[in-house]
């Protein structure tokens, strides 16, 4: 038990130290937090709540900046894709992932070698990898040009400069990257799985699909908090992917909230505007978080 | 274990089959981009995406560290290569450092409302870091610390506390309290206890949280061109100014290099620390 | 050497768990004394808090005729050897000696003579370059116990220290720190929840639950004259029978006890129970009678002998365990291994009941 401050005061010096020590060290920590996190978020939620355009003015406007962004069609747009490459993402993520997580567990000779080559996209930057997708998926030149040489002279693919279907594209770089790492998770959970239990039910003549869909895969619900966890944090964030895969576009066919938040405050000058942008991105992950924690622990709680 | 003879069935077979799909899936992108860089330009245009080089030539190479165009300046990837690493080693080490002392607290010397103040440090990690881009440029601005390396420095620090000391905390906690206690009765005080008895039992956590960190933070964007997108940008923010420039030619060996180029470091990190990445990654992660 | 007195010690949790309401212990110097309970009775915090590891709450601790309340662990005198043994993993068993040592900066040769010594009295010198992973359990109990010697403190302080060893190490362990004991006249805080560990080790025993010592006294007067019913269920093993039933007259000035087996009342006479048991004639009382006062004929003196339905036997070796039933609760006998006796039979059973002793079923307190 750590020494907790009771009724007799420590006199002596070792004893004040150890007891104001751990106090003193953590505290940095915590006053950056509270500053940097905390009170950043307020002074950008006052920010939002402002006229500011270039530079931060203080004449408070109430809601009107984000009156002006839900006015904003590129708002919009910004905010479909999010909904359309999110869902998407985390949807093809978690079967791809699960399904290789699956496939590795039955005892597989190249193991070790396999989950290193799934799992190595998550080593690289968002940059590297939408400038690595930007060029297979180059209309002329990438993947279309590929598959015309193969033979097939009408075969186009420019979803990287198509409005409607740009968003996928970005779906694409984002599955191949993450979906390693969706796996490794779902295989630490697939090694958690008591082996009895399978035992069990194939003693009881169940064949091994049914004891995955019915047995394992309920098991790892813990597992599929966690993911979901991390890839709306990630969507919501998309930033440096679609910066370096289409940079929104063509046009803004591809935006996403990040993206407009960044170009209305650092380059349109309108600070009062991003701000809002900015605190929309918050509350969204907010809206999905909390719930997900929220039901995550009621259900651990009810698995004991 | 009972010895499964894995034998040769039709279900093994395409078992591997499927798995060696999934492999060519990940790895294909790598392949091009190297095979990319090391074509000259005109091989690019005529041939196909995954065709090797006919030519083989690292001119490409040359030209992304030493001599293409980013912004205005023609030197290549190789300045920003080293802002990178000027940026990326003060900021792993100074966040790793402080979350061992900060996991080392919230472990074994816990005090009255430690724990909440734990929980406020986490909600860090959630935010999307757009909230707090535009009073961290104001702050930076007047410090003048604006398109510094110092400035990008400590901006990865104060947000990157939170996940140091969760993985911090989280290994600290497997440390048996009996073993404080017992340097306690020894005589030791708080500091000595860290020194001689848990930061030598910490090996393990510090090789994860420095990979982790040094991923992270190399790889980074949205700080980097928030906040020193200017000569001393690290190299993300340059390898993006380099792919999307739309004046001239476009190079796209030059553009594959220079990827390759921006992930060597972290690709390096993975390919000897690969397991630790992992287990950094499922730890800070199944906490979550 | 010191002595170590606890006055009314109260500990209260920050979450309003009071897990000591009120301790008073006092040992004199070179006393043994063990803290003997279940668990959550409270013992460890009592160690914690005369160790300076947790605070108090009120009350106060004198470690000789100091009051130490105010004073961390390092200045109070005091080591402590705990159940894990809390070796340092990254020293070497001589640094693992040295660190208390060279904190209160002790000059090196002296430390090499105090290691020398130590390792000596627990024969650990071949193994001092050793890390502690290298080392067996036992060896690393030594160890643990070496690191408290060195210091020569007043005080010795033992966190359930056999816990983690197989019984045979324990018997031999629990040997070697009586025999330390005499050969220093150390003065030492033992807690366990191993009873035979407190009757064969302790000067003195403070039997504890929920916070409250239950008794505190020598190994023989607790295991003779227990206080209550949970301090004379815990001493001893097999555990002590209780028989609830009604006290009646006797012989005119003698009480017996009415003791029923299958449909027989046999009426048990207490010829020991002094006059104050009188008072309990006609009411109900839980009588308590150790299983070794229930024998075969010729094993001792008795009072009287009853024939019993023996419903169970247990061999252990030196005794046979029987197994009864009276008043409708399970009693246990022991008897000769080669008397005769069978599952499913009568044997006759002899009852000692000098050494009987009555509670009163309400409060749970001895009566006689």
């Amino acid at each position: 038990m750590s020494a907790v401050a009771s009724a007799i005061p420590p006199r002596s010096l070792r004893g004040l130290a150890d007891e104001w020590l751990p106090r003193i060290v953590l505290s940095p920590t915590l006053a950056m937090s509270l500053v940097f996190v905390y009170g950043f978020i307020v002074w950008t939620a006052y920010l939002s709540l402002t006229e500011s355009r270039m530079m931060p003015s203080f004449d408070f406007a109430g809601l009107a900046q984000y009156a002006r962004l839900f006015d904003n069609e590129r708002w919009w747009t910004s905010a479909k894709n999010l909904g359309i490459f999110g869902s998407l993402f985390i949807g093809i993520s978690v079967v791809l992932g699960l399904l290789i997580a699956i496939l590795l567990d039955q005892k597989i000779r190249t193991e070790g070698a396999l989950r290193a080559i799934y799992l190595y996209p998550m080593a690289l930057s968002f940059i590297v990898t939408g400038t690595a997708w930007k060029w297979i998926l180059n209309p002329g030149l990438g993947l279309e040009k590929l598959v015309r040489d193969w033979g097939y002279p009408n075969f186009t693919f420019d979803w990287l400069v198509n409005s409607n279907l740009s968003i996928y594209t970005v779906v694409i770089a984002g599955v191949w990257q993450s979906s390693g790492f969706v796996m490794a998770l779902f295989l630490a959970g697939l090694r958690g799985v008591d082996e009895e239990i399978i035992k069990a039910a194939q003693v009881d003549g169940a064949s091994l699909p049914r004891i995955y869909w019915k047995i394992v895969i309920p098991s790892l619900r813990p597992v599929f908090f966690s993911v979901l966890l991390i890839l709306s944090h990630i969507a919501i964030k998309s930033f440096d992917l679609v910066m370096a895969l289409t940079a929104g576009g063509p046009g803004n066919a591809s935006d996403v909230p990040a993206i407009f938040m960044y170009q209305f405050s650092f380059n349109r000058g309108q600070l009062g505007l991003g701000a809002a942008a900015a605190m929309m991105m918050l509350m969204t992950i907010v809206a999905v978080l909390v719930p997900l924690m929220y039901l995550e622990t009621r259900s651990a709680r009810s698995a004991r | 274990m009972h010895a499964d003879a894995q034998r040769l069935t039709l279900g093994r077979v395409a078992l591997y089959a499927l798995l060696v799909l999934f492999a060519l899936y990940y790895l294909t992108p790598l392949y091009v981009v190297l095979t990319t860089s090391l074509k000259p330009m005109d091989e690019v245009r005529a041939g196909n995406l995954i065709a090797l080089p006919q030519t083989w030539t690292i001119e490409a190479w040359h030209r992304a560290w030493n001599g293409a165009c980013i912004g205005v300046d023609c030197n290549g990837l190789r300045p920003y290569f080293w802002n990178s690493v000027r940026m990326v080693v003060p900021s792993v080490l100074i966040s790793t450092f402080i979350g061992a002392l900060n996991g080392y607290v919230l472990a074994h010397w816990r005090f009255r409302g430690s724990e909440i103040l734990f929980t406020a440090l986490l909600v860090g990690c959630f935010i999307p870091f757009q909230v707090v881009l535009l009073p961290m440029a104001r702050l930076l601005g007047i410090f003048g610390l604006a398109n510094t390396t110092a400035g990008l420095i400590f901006v990865h620090v104060v947000y990157g506390l939170a996940f140091t000391t969760l993985f911090f905390r989280n290994f600290y906690i497997s440390v048996p309290e009996e073993l404080i206690k017992a340097a306690r009765v020894d005589g030791a005080g708080f500091f000595l206890i860290f020194r001689k008895v848990v930061l030598p039992l910490s090996g393990p956590i510090f090789v994860v949280c420095i990979i982790w960190q040094f991923t992270q933070i190399w790889n980074d964007f949205l700080f980097g061109v928030a906040f020193n997108g200017g000569q001393q940008a690290p190299i993300t923010v340059a390898l993006n100014n380099l792919v999307n420039t739309s004046t001239g030619v476009k190079e796209y060996n030059v553009d594959m290099a220079a990827a390759v180029i921006a992930a060597l470091p972290t690709l390096f990190v993975y390919i000897v620390a690969g397991r630790y990445f992992v287990r950094g990654l499922t730890a800070g992660a199944v906490k979550g | 050497m010191a002595s170590l007195t606890l006055t009314n010690i109260r500990k209260v949790f920050p979450n309003g768990t009071e897990v000591l309401k009120g301790i008073d212990i006092g040992i004199g110097d070179g006393q043994f004394l063990i803290l003997v309970g279940g668990s959550g009775c409270g013992k460890s915090t009592v160690l914690n808090i005369i160790a300076g590891l947790e605070t108090l709450t009120s009350g106060e601790v004198k470690i000789g005729d100091r009051v130490v309340n105010a004073l961390p662990p390092k200045d109070r005198d005091i080591a402590m050897v705990f159940q894990s043994y809390a070796l340092y993993p990254s020293m070497s068993v001589r640094e693992n000696i040295a660190f208390g040592l060279s904190i209160r900066k002790v000059a090196k040769d002296e430390q090499e003579k105090i290691i020398g010594r130590v390792a000596d009295m627990l024969q650990i010198g071949h193994l001092l370059d050793r890390k502690p992973r290298q080392l067996s359990g036992g060896q690393r109990q030594r160890v643990a116990m070496a690191r408290a010697l060195a210091r020569q403190p007043s005080l010795f302080l033992f966190d359930e220290p056999l816990s983690n060893l197989d019984a045979k190490l324990r018997v031999e362990v629990r040997s070697e720190i009586k025999l330390m004991h005499h050969r220093l006249g150390a003065t030492i805080v033992y807690v366990t929840h191993d009873q035979i560990e407190a009757m064969t080790l302790g000067d003195r025993i403070a039997v504890m639950k929920d916070g409250v010592v239950q008794q505190f006294g020598s190994p023989q007067e607790i295991y003779d004259g227990p206080a209550n019913l949970f301090v004379a269920g815990f001493i001893g093993s097999p555990s002590m029978n209780f028989l609830k039933g009604k006290l009646v007259s006797s012989n005119g000035s003698g009480v017996s006890f009415e003791a029923v087996h299958q449909d027989r009342t046999v009426p048990l006479p207490l010829k020991s129970a002094p006059k104050s048991a009188r008072d309990w004639v006609g009411r109900e009382v839980i009588l308590g009678l150790r299983p070794e006062r229930i024998s075969n004929e010729d094993a001792h003196s008795y009072d009287i002998v009853v024939d019993c339905h023996i419903d169970l036997i247990e061999p252990t070796g030196p005794d046979t365990h029987v197994f009864t039933k009276l008043n409708g609760a399970k009693v246990c006998g022991r008897v000769h291994p080669r008397a005769p006796c069978f599952e499913g039979k009568s044997m006759p059973l002899a009852f000692d009941l000098s050494q009987a002793v009555l509670f009163d079923p309400k409060t749970e307190a001895r009566i006689a």
